[in-house]
């Protein structure tokens, strides 16, 4: 039934910057055309019209993001104004769709937060870009002294009459700061570790102020949704699903690209389409990490004709997270793609709260064992439970994180880890000890 | 107030108590360690989870949890067993197994709730971490390799003692707590951070190794280091006090107690006088009580009438009594405990009284300090400003000079002429305060004029008011009040009194006096250490510290409290109210009381506000003194906090805080 998205579907018609990303290239692409008239429908109305998309956030939760908003203050006061800010902190392994919205269409995205800005009554948008992104928060910058230079925001935004201020804020490498309130936190200027909630960044976010934080992807696509109205974005994809979406695929296909799709395409579509096949044809498929690193891996057989989209990968097990598709051929050591990724989150812990500060390590430590088969069966079993002892216990989903990709592991692919324990065991399998 | 029902019991909360809270009240306990009534709450530990439906399937950790109108909680069910194992299990995996050589032993929550709440093995086969130590002071003893990360000091440093100089470096399982630059925390509160350390991270370096819990014998007291009257416990092995730890008092010290107050106590066991001792040739010569006592009854003898008493800043108030009882019974009328020379008029005590009270200056939302270092001469009132800062937002301003005081003050300049002509904003501050506030320190009242002045102000600015009174002294010197209840207060002040010439002296463990101006008198010293007072003394009678007697004291607030023995004194040491009622036998005018209860019932006879413990009355009922007020303050009195009387001067610990805190001097450790 999917029909995959034509050309004049396409939100993201700079995605490979064959145009320049400047403010006059990007008028021709449709950005800021008559942003004042967007403006004029109404904060509410622009909630219920995103509402009514379906739009689901970008981020990898897939939370709705018209819901979101709306639990904004209606009403804020000049001492606690409302803020919108912008999550640019793209730190997921796999993930690159903001660093290409960034690049090659920052206004797309400053555009959106005038636009997002202003439904939710937010005063400015803080734009939290990852640390690494040096040549994008250059672009992103310039792109927001352009919008500046020509009233686009500022006092008296596009002469709407609201005034909202955009600012850039460079991080400075953490991955956990990409959590809303850690990244609140850093913004603050402090060290970037996540809030306890409740109260959510509604209630109390930045400086204790009304917030609420959004993907990248998520605020881009706005002033889209709404010039071309919530029906034709939610005629993409399947029911709960809407929209268009960014997807990029990487590892063992012949074509690595990011590229705008529908909703719910079936995964064996996506590749073929795109990225030019599995690398050694489809046989060659061993499994799929089809969300990010913090999602669990999907093994070849089930994910071929699987929709890609937040419900139907949540039925296989594991999600669209930020729907960087991380494709693994046989020639993939599976152990040790997940140990890295394992390796990652143990790097990467703030060090809060104990479940993940001292789970991580361990987590890493035996499955740098089992890796090489250094290890007793019964300990894959150990290993299993202490992800479920990190897993829902922390403060913010880092933990989750680093439990989810080993219990996906575990569970496809047990066999293989038992066969490596045998193998260093001197080529017998070995029985649990009683 | 929400109804919430904890493990099938239905219970009705106040309405913003958490989770945690609810189940308290329920009879449950609740295994913690990040989370502490007195600090903000963190939810790093995750050891307090509940399951709480309504709510995710997961568990929640209860000490951030609001509790709402129909919640069901549940301590007791297998994810909560569960949720609790794996998160103890976390916490142990990379502590180190040295609870033998840890001071922590049999006081440690980690201990204890790894035995409640643990699964009683460990399946982690990795090696552990080992965490560099830190420095943090002479007071905070680091074994870094044992902190659990539960935030505690950090929050303690910035909320309560107002330093932000504890905080956590990295991340991740590299996580770790350290002091600014590792330079030593420069908080009179440091030591707090080690009772609330849940673990053996943070211990009590002069402590170390000394000592363990169940060894010891304790007893409460009553604090006589400054003015606070903070209630400790004094732990004591064998004759020797070896900590003094907070009580929890609400109303005086929460459950803080100052670095002099916790350390101090290791100066009881030097330069101790534990005999008396006679001047014979201008040299003193140890001798036997009879002959100490015969001595002092013929100097009395001579002296007739002409006898006077001082009062030292750390005797109870049954010594004081003691004394002058004695002394009036000789017909002498000369008392003093303002050993620097301090004179204020004393004929109300409402006029020299913190009247605002400890617990209730929190609620000021406007304040003025008049010559007052808070943060050394009363550190535990200057925490309770600071929360008046940091949590209700009040202003503070201070005449003196520029000192950190931990939180924002505004200097309006150093003159006290000030007090008459404030500046504008300031006026229109106090006038806009619905609970205005002022504290008059003693680097104030000793200059002409800044009693009255000060006085005056609270007048204009109507400080006091229904249900409030916001003139405040600041007293700092633990026998001041009851010393001022009991009439150790000489018109002109001590320097009158030595104009007097009296022939003979009591000194009660006076050792702030300059002596000088006594030359011509027979001086009797009864105290404990060998300090200035012994030095200057004709006759030393030994006495008894604090530790070693049971004693009434009034706090700065006007608050009588009572404190118990922990030890004995050493040697030939006695109680100092049975030296004076021995004395007594020999000048011929026997004392009428035979025990401490009888003394105590003959001084609630005098001066009945002693005899009850609590808040002392003293109405509102000031004179009108002279108002006029020029100086300029020129400093505080307290120079070097760690060194203010006898027993912090005979401490190692009190030199070292000193030589390192106050001088910036390195202190070098022998060589092993």
């Amino acid at each position: 039934m999917e029909v995959s998205l034509q050309d004049k579907d396409r939100i993201f018609t700079n995605l490979y910057g064959f145009q320049p990303w400047n403010l006059d290239a990007a008028k021709k692409r449709g950005c800021w055309d008559n942003t004042k008239k967007l403006l004029a429908t109404g904060q509410d109305e622009i909630i219920e019209i995103i509402k009514a998309s379906g739009l689901r956030g970008r981020g990898g939760a897939g939370f709705p993001t018209g819901m979101k908003w709306s639990f904004m203050p209606k009403t804020p006061t000049p001492e606690r104004p409302n803020f919108l800010v912008i999550n640019a902190d793209e730190s997921e392994p796999g993930s690159c769709k903001d660093r290409e919205i960034i690049r090659h269409d920052p206004h797309r995205l400053i555009e959106g937060a005038l636009i997002a800005g202003f439904a939710m009554r937010a005063r400015a948008a803080y734009i939290y870009i990852r640390g690494e992104f040096i040549y994008e928060a250059k672009v992103l910058q310039a792109a927001v002294e352009e919008a500046y230079a020509a009233g686009l925001v500022g006092k008296n935004a596009c002469k709407s009459g609201y005034d909202f201020d955009v600012f850039v804020h460079r991080g400075a490498g953490a991955y956990i700061c990409g959590e809303e309130t850690a990244m609140i936190e850093s913004l603050e200027g402090k060290k970037g570790q996540p809030r306890l909630k409740p109260p959510f960044p509604a209630g109390a976010g930045l400086y204790g102020c009304p917030t609420t934080v959004n993907n990248v992807e998520s605020i881009a696509v706005t002033p889209t949704i709404l010039r071309r109205g919530a029906d034709w974005f939610k005629s993409f994809g399947r029911e709960g699903n809407a929209g268009t979406k960014l997807f990029q695929i990487s590892g063992h296909v012949n074509t690595p690209c990011t590229v705008e799709e529908s909703m719910s395409i079936p995964f064996k579509e996506l590749i073929e389409k795109h990225a030019g096949g599995i690398r050694g044809g489809w046989d060659n498929l061993l499994a799929v990490i089809p969300g990010g690193s913090s999602v669990p891996l999907v093994p070849a057989a089930q994910i071929m004709d699987a929709p890609m989209d937040f419900d139907g990968l949540k039925a296989l097990g594991s999600g669209l997270g930020t729907a960087a598709v991380i494709v693994m051929d046989k020639s993939t050591d599976i152990v040790r793609a997940i140990s890295r990724l394992s390796y990652f989150y143990k790097h990467e812990s703030c060090g809060q709260c104990t479940p993940c500060r001292e789970g991580t390590g361990w987590m890493w430590r035996v499955m740098e064992r089992l890796r090489e088969g250094k290890a007793d069966v019964s300990e894959i079993d150990t290993l299993f439970e202490v992800t479920k002892q990190v897993e829902g216990h922390t403060i913010c989903a880092l933990g989750d994180a680093a439990a989810w990709p080993i219990q996906g592991l575990i569970r496809h692919f047990r066999p293989e880890m038992e066969r490596r324990i045998a193998e260093a065991n001197g080529g017998q399998m070995l029985e649990a000890a009683e | 107030m929400p109804k919430v029902t904890v493990d099938g019991l239905e219970i009705e909360v106040p309405a913003g108590a958490t989770v945690l809270q609810a189940c308290e009240l329920a009879g449950k306990e609740i295994p913690r360690f990040c989370y502490h009534e007195r600090l903000s709450i963190a939810g790093n530990c995750r050891m307090c989870l509940v399951e709480v439906s309504p709510g995710p399937p997961k568990p929640q950790a209860s000490c951030a949890l609001p509790a709402t109108e129909g919640q069901v909680i549940k301590t007791d069910s297998p994810m909560v067993k569960k949720a609790r194992e794996g998160v103890m299990e976390f916490l142990l995996i990379n502590h180190p197994l040295d609870c033998p050589i840890c001071d922590q032993g049999g006081e440690c929550d980690l201990q204890d709730q790894s035995v409640a709440y643990g699964r009683g093995g460990s399946r982690y086969d990795e090696n552990k971490r080992a965490v560099t130590e830190k420095y943090m002071g002479p007071i905070v003893k680091t074994v870094m390799t044992r902190c659990i990360q539960c935030t505690r000091c950090v929050r303690f440093a910035e909320e309560v003692a107002g330093i932000e100089e504890i905080g956590a470096i990295y991340r991740g399982e590299n996580m770790q707590i350290t002091s600014y630059l590792e330079h030593a925390v420069t908080s009179e509160l440091s030591g707090n951070v080690v009772d609330l350390c849940p673990v053996g991270a943070l211990t009590s370096k002069p402590y170390a190794f000394v000592a363990r819990p169940w060894e010891l014998k304790k007893t409460a007291a009553i604090d006589v280091m400054d003015a606070v009257g903070t209630n400790i416990r004094l732990d004591a092995r064998g004759r020797q006090v070896l900590r003094a730890v907070p009580r929890i008092n609400e109303d005086v010290n929460e459950e803080w107690a100052s670095d002099k107050t916790r350390h101090a106590v290791d100066g009881l066991v030097h330069r101790r006088i534990d005999r008396p001792y006679v001047r014979k040739n201008g040299k003193l010569v140890a001798v036997e009580w009879a002959d100490a006592l015969k001595a002092v009854a013929a100097a009395a003898k001579d002296a007739g009438k002409s006898v006077a008493a001082i009062a030292g800043d750390m005797v109870d108030c049954e010594t004081m009594f003691a004394a002058r009882q004695l002394v009036k019974s000789l017909g002498g009328t000369m008392f003093e405990g303002r050993q620097t020379g301090l004179a204020y008029d004393t004929s109300s005590l409402s006029a020299v009284n913190f009247n605002t009270g400890i617990a209730n200056i929190e609620n000021a939302d406007v304040i003025l300090l008049v010559g007052s270092d808070l943060r050394r001469e009363a550190p535990l009132v200057n925490t309770r400003i600071q929360k008046a800062v940091r949590k209700r937002g009040a202003k503070v301003f201070a005449i003196g000079p520029d000192t950190d005081l931990t939180y924002k003050a505004t200097f309006l300049g150093t003159n006290l002429g000030l007090l008459s002509k404030l500046p504008k904003d300031v006026a229109d501050a106090f006038k806009a305060a619905e609970r205005p506030a002022i504290i008059v320190g003693g680097g104030a009242l000793r200059y002409e004029g800044a009693h009255g002045a000060a006085l005056a102000f609270a007048k204009k600015h109507k400080l006091v008011r229904d249900g409030w009174n916001g003139f405040n002294v600041l007293h700092f010197a633990a026998a001041r009040m009851g010393g001022l209840m009991l009439g150790y207060a000489y018109e002109g002040g001590i320097k009158a009194l030595a104009a007097k010439k009296p022939k003979l002296a009591f000194f009660l463990g006076a050792d702030e006096v300059d002596y000088s101006i006594f030359a011509d008198t027979f001086k009797v010293y009864v105290g404990h250490h060998g300090d200035a007072g012994a030095h200057a003394a004709d006759v030393i009678l030994p006495g008894a510290a604090y530790t070693e007697k049971s004693g009434t004291y009034v706090n700065l607030e006007g608050r009588v409290q009572r404190g118990d023995r922990a030890v004995f004194p050493p040697g030939d040491a006695r109680e100092d109210w049975s030296i004076f009622r021995a004395l007594s036998d020999l000048t011929g005018k026997t004392l009428p009381f035979d025990s401490l209860d009888a003394l105590r019932v003959e001084m609630s006879k005098a001066v009945p506000a002693l005899g009850r413990e609590g808040l002392a009355t003293y109405g509102w009922d000031v004179p009108s003194l002279p108002d006029k007020a020029s100086a300029d303050i020129a400093d505080y009195p307290i120079k070097d906090f760690y060194l203010t009387n006898a027993i912090c001067r005979a401490s190692e610990t009190m030199q070292r805080c000193s030589r390192e805190l106050v001088h910036g001097e390195e202190w070098l450790e022998a060589a092993e």
